[in-house]
């Protein structure tokens, strides 16, 4: 893999994102509606804390993720440009290299704008700093493993809104399995995301968590390579 | 030189190619021709690393396409067919992308040769969403010709294109192509007989025909072809066969008012204006029409790709 190709790649995904108006208006949207979440407890209830933030960000991205990545693909089929791609000396593996960490990038800026939220309360009153940081890890480790789902979507079709779907049923299987430990037997419900999310934004960073997300996007992004190895 | 060996590929039960074997000179223009559907694209696909042919071989100068296909795609330049574009770049932003993926020295000296070569220095900061048909053509041909690529593909490059934009393309052609082994597909026959020096018939993903222009034009069994109207009786497609020797078949080419125009063939090169001259005289028919016609790449190719 050649890391040159990798970074034009990306920086032609990143140029195309905010050359049209689709990551700025998903961007606000996300923030005005993670912020409508945050600012409640802050003020309503007076806690000086992001843990409601935390925990209602899943959701969020849910719907989030899927929006950003759901072109990345998609879009170059429907209109033939993933010939010019595909034509280029570039290898497929760099390609999709290149656009998931270009579409991890935007997801990753977005979720960075709201670092502010801990910062604000910083200005406001005590805040447990650790748990934060190690809450916002895991924010990003998550936001990470559903991008490589969301670029697995795109990968599989031609059309946006399928794609969009095909990424949001994938991050919701994921979501799901964590959450019915009633009906579930464990050792699913530990495939779900949710017992190691919990635990980073208690302010517990446990190696295995870290595992956990990363095997889960290397297992995807593996998948998405041997759809895109193989031919339309 | 590229030597093409039983190419071969399927889509499903579909063989969309069966077999083509061709070699391709340097320095020549070869004009891939067949109707739409016949394998054109999937063969230039092929060619250009885009599909894996499911039998056969590419090799460009002893190179195979199946053990180095970087290699082989930094010698190619390609226009796809319908030219995708990524609409929300700009033009100056498309071509950095491509001079970056071909590992271009001094990427903004050749982007600006390039942009005067194809005459879109102008448009360089515009959006290629924004552009008209005619300006997306010359930026896709500027692309594909960015790292100066000693093989040309180009996929339908003048389809959709009006006369003139056409017109510009060819002209774009013809200046790039010294030095140069071009790769053209079309359905436009006068395209191919302007630009080709070779031309390679598809049919239903077979090879139909190959050869020079001069060549293919041997192969039709139409051996003289003869326009002929005038004020003529409304008989005269099923008289003339009796009254002058060796004619093939008589069809109506055409008629304004009182006056009909005929193409009549015929069996041998033989040329039969002096005999249906003194036909006409000899009947007193008004003739305004008398001329003939050597079997056009049309004919051939109708010949070879119907029935």
């Amino acid at each position: 893999m050649n890391l040159k190709n990798v970074r034009s790649i990306a920086a032609k995904e990143l140029a195309l994102y905010f050359n049209a108006p689709i990551a700025y208006i998903v961007i606000a949207c996300f923030l005005l509606l993670t912020g409508f979440f945050f600012t409640r407890p802050v003020f309503v209830q007076n806690f000086a804390t992001i843990r409601h933030y935390l925990e209602m960000l899943p959701l969020f991205m849910l719907f989030f993720i899927p929006a950003i990545t759901m072109r990345i693909y998609s879009e170059e089929y429907k209109t033939g440009t993933i010939e010019l791609m595909y034509t280029l000396p570039f290898t497929r593996v760099e390609v999709l290299a290149g656009k998931y960490l270009a579409s991890a990038a935007v997801i990753g800026a977005a979720l960075a704008l709201t670092l502010v939220y801990p910062l604000s309360i910083l200005l406001l009153g005590p805040l447990d700093i650790g748990a934060a940081a190690a809450g916002f890890l895991g924010a990003f480790l998550l936001a990470l493993m559903f991008t490589s789902m969301g670029v697995l979507g795109s990968s599989l079709t031609r059309n946006q809104i399928v794609s969009f779907i095909l990424g949001f049923l994938l991050m919701f299987v994921f979501f799901i399995i964590g959450k019915l430990t009633m009906f579930l037997p464990p050792a699913v419900t530990y495939a779900g995301f949710d017992l190691h999310y919990d635990n980073f934004v208690r302010g517990v960073v446990d190696l295995r968590d870290v595992v956990y997300f990363c095997s889960v996007t290397g297992a995807i992004l593996y998948i998405t390579h041997l759809v895109t190895a193989k031919e339309q | 030189m590229i030597s093409i060996t039983g190419l071969t590929k399927r889509f499903g039960s579909v063989t969309a190619v069966n077999g083509i074997s061709a070699e391709i000179r340097d320095n020549e223009i070869l004009g891939l021709l067949g109707p739409n559907g016949a394998g054109k694209t999937t063969t230039m696909r092929m060619l250009t690393g885009f599909l894996t042919p499911d039998e056969g071989t590419i090799a460009v100068d002893g190179v195979s396409a199946a053990d180095a296909p970087m290699e082989l795609q930094r010698m190619i330049g390609y226009l796809p067919e319908n030219n995708p574009l990524y609409e929300d770049m700009n033009v100056f932003e498309y071509l950095s992308f491509v001079a970056a993926a071909r590992e271009i020295a001094q990427p903004r000296r050749r982007i600006g040769e390039v942009a005067d070569l194809c005459r879109i220095r102008d448009m360089l900061t515009r959006s290629i969403g924004e552009l008209s048909k005619g300006y997306r053509q010359r930026v896709g041909f500027a692309a594909a010709i960015l790292h100066d690529p000693k093989i040309l593909i180009l996929d339908e490059p003048t389809a959709g294109l009006d006369p003139n934009q056409a017109r510009e393309v060819r002209q774009l052609i013809n200046e790039f192509k010294k030095n140069k082994t071009i790769v053209l597909s079309t359905h436009i026959l006068p395209e191919v007989e302007e630009v080709a020096d070779r031309v390679v018939i598809i049919n239903r993903g077979s090879i139909a025909a190959q050869g020079s222009i001069a060549e293919l034009h041997s192969l039709t069994t139409r051996r003289g072809i003869v326009r002929f109207g005038g004020a003529l009786p409304k008989d005269f497609a099923v008289r003339l066969p009796g009254l002058i020797p060796g004619i093939q078949s008589v069809e109506l080419a055409g008629s304004e008012g009182d006056r009909v125009e005929y193409e009549i063939q015929t069996t041998t090169a033989e040329d039969i204006r002096p005999a249906l001259f003194a036909l006409a005289v000899k009947e007193g028919w008004t003739v305004t029409e008398l001329h003939r016609v050597s079997a056009s790449l049309e004919h051939i190719f109708r010949d070879l790709t119907i029935g």
